[in-house]
């Protein structure tokens, strides 16, 4: 489904991302986490294209991601994604928010676009929301609000880029939830996270990233058992210790 | 000093709505087009493409560091000389004053409102183009409905700021001979010798609708302020 070939990024001089391969089959969950500035998130965001990125190969459901003959805005309409700041359209209402782009990308008629983004509400359980506007919901809230509107464009993969890292502690679990369950359903999900409780419970593989490198990338059960390199090693006892 | 008349006011009534409804007109031709021709401007300057955000630099940079009346003088005279050696004209074509006015003041107000909708689009942060690019939208899709009204919304205040700066600046037509509303009190003033009465009635008119104007600008800046 989406496959990493060999990807290098650089800002100006100073390289980002070196030669990162791995592949993410359909219905696979694969959870990315490393220290801060280990380059997980320029990573997730190369899939969709919000980074471009200098040397490799990105392929999503057969599409090349840095092919000039690509269509983004299709590609990217059929990736969702979910970012840590949630960043729901603020002049928007919640409603709009969940149609405005199925609309508008995938040309589906008000009613059309209304049915579906209301029952995606329904599921994440904020259906009592449609009228208000983002900046009157809670973070975790607008999460789950930003999950549905992904959703909605019927995508065949979702990104997560830390997408409980912003929020309250108490809220976290909402959102986590909402993921359990899309992950559950056969999703095929790539989540830059440092959520381990989810990893365990979701994850069919983890990929630990250091530097702009994957350092490991095994299924999630030897990865928390014996993980090989000894940087794994120390940020597992670092975020597992309390 | 003999005595204060402001009957005169009242005679030249019909002349004087004429020179106030020019420069009203004038301030909102300038207004609209010149934010949407900043709008332009701005998201040309912000593009990654060079050559176009280094040619709309160039063109905000000349226009604000030369005087308005410079401008206006440029356009008035020397434009119709240009045109008249680029297209091989006999004659300078006839812009005529007013025409001359619309066309200076668009093009000066738009490197001004320029700045403005550039600082406005600039203060949305980059997360709402990375999440209306990652639904699918394109560029302008994603300029039009997701960061240019929020820009606008945020720079409202400062965009009428600019509208009363701009009314005010409208009257330096007068001196193409235009009958804008200081052009035409200044005729008449001439004309029936009443010039302390006519310039305290420009200046109190001026006071009055400026006054307002920035009484509003206040209302929307509370507005904003509980929206947020």
């Amino acid at each position: 489904m989406i496959e990493i070939n060999d990807v290098s990024k650089w800002y100006g001089n100073f390289q980002v991302l070196t030669d990162c391969t791995t592949t993410v089959k359909k219905g696979e969950v694969v959870v990315i986490c490393g220290p801060s500035g280990s380059g997980k998130s320029t990573l997730i965001k190369c899939v969709n294209a919000l980074e471009p990125f200098q040397k490799g190969i990105i392929t999503v459901d057969g599409m090349s991601v840095n092919n000039s003959q690509t269509d983004l805005p299709k590609l990217r309409a059929r990736v969702g994604m979910v970012f840590q700041h949630f960043e729901l359209f603020p002049h928007l209402s919640i409603t709009e928010n969940l149609t405005l782009a199925q609309m508008k990308v995938l040309g589906r008629s008000k009613e059309e676009a209304l049915d579906k983004g209301l029952k995606l509400l329904n599921r994440v359980g904020l259906q009592t929301q449609a009228a208000k506007f983002p900046g009157e919901l809670s973070g975790g809230q607008q999460q789950r609000v930003a999950i549905a509107r992904a959703l909605a464009m019927d995508p065949i993969a979702m990104l997560f880029d830390e997408p409980t890292s912003a929020l309250d502690p108490e809220m976290i679990n909402e959102v986590l939830d909402v993921m359990v369950e899309l992950a559950n359903e056969g999703m095929t999900m790539m989540c830059v996270t440092h959520e381990m409780g989810f990893a365990r419970k979701v994850a069919n593989r983890v990929i630990f990233m250091d530097q702009g490198k994957i350092v490991e990338d095994d299924t999630k059960a030897s990865f928390f058992d014996n993980p090989r390199s000894e940087r794994a090693q120390q940020f597992l006892a670092k975020i597992l210790h309390h | 000093m003999g005595e204060l008349d402001f009957g005169v006011i009242a005679r030249s009534w019909p002349y004087l709505l004429k020179g106030l409804k020019y420069t009203v007109q004038l301030t909102a031709v300038a207004a609209i087009g010149g934010t949407f021709f900043g709008t332009l401007l701005a998201m040309a300057r912000l593009s990654s493409f060079k050559p176009v955000a280094l040619l709309a630099a160039g063109y905000v940079n000349l226009m604000r560091s030369i005087p308005l009346l410079l401008v206006i003088f440029w356009f008035y005279f020397l434009s119709p000389i240009l045109l008249q050696s680029i297209m091989g004209w006999e004659r300078p074509p006839q812009i005529g004053a007013e025409r001359s006015a619309y066309i200076t003041f668009v093009m000066f107000e738009a490197a001004y409102f320029c700045e403005i909708m550039r600082a406005g689009i600039q203060s949305i942060g980059k997360g709402q183009a990375s999440a209306a690019y990652a639904l699918g939208l394109g560029y302008l899709q994603t300029m039009k409905l997701i960061i240019l009204p929020q820009a606008f919304r945020n720079m409202l205040p400062v965009l009428l700021t600019q509208v009363i700066v701009l009314f005010q600046d409208v009257s330096l037509v007068s001196l193409l001979n235009v009958t804008d509303f200081v052009g035409a009190s200044v005729k008449i003033a001439q004309r029936d010798s009443r010039i302390v009465e006519m310039y305290m009635f420009v200046a109190i008119v001026y006071f009055m609708l400026c006054y307002s104007l920035s009484t509003l600008v206040k209302q929307v800046q509370k507005r904003i302020a509980i929206i947020r």
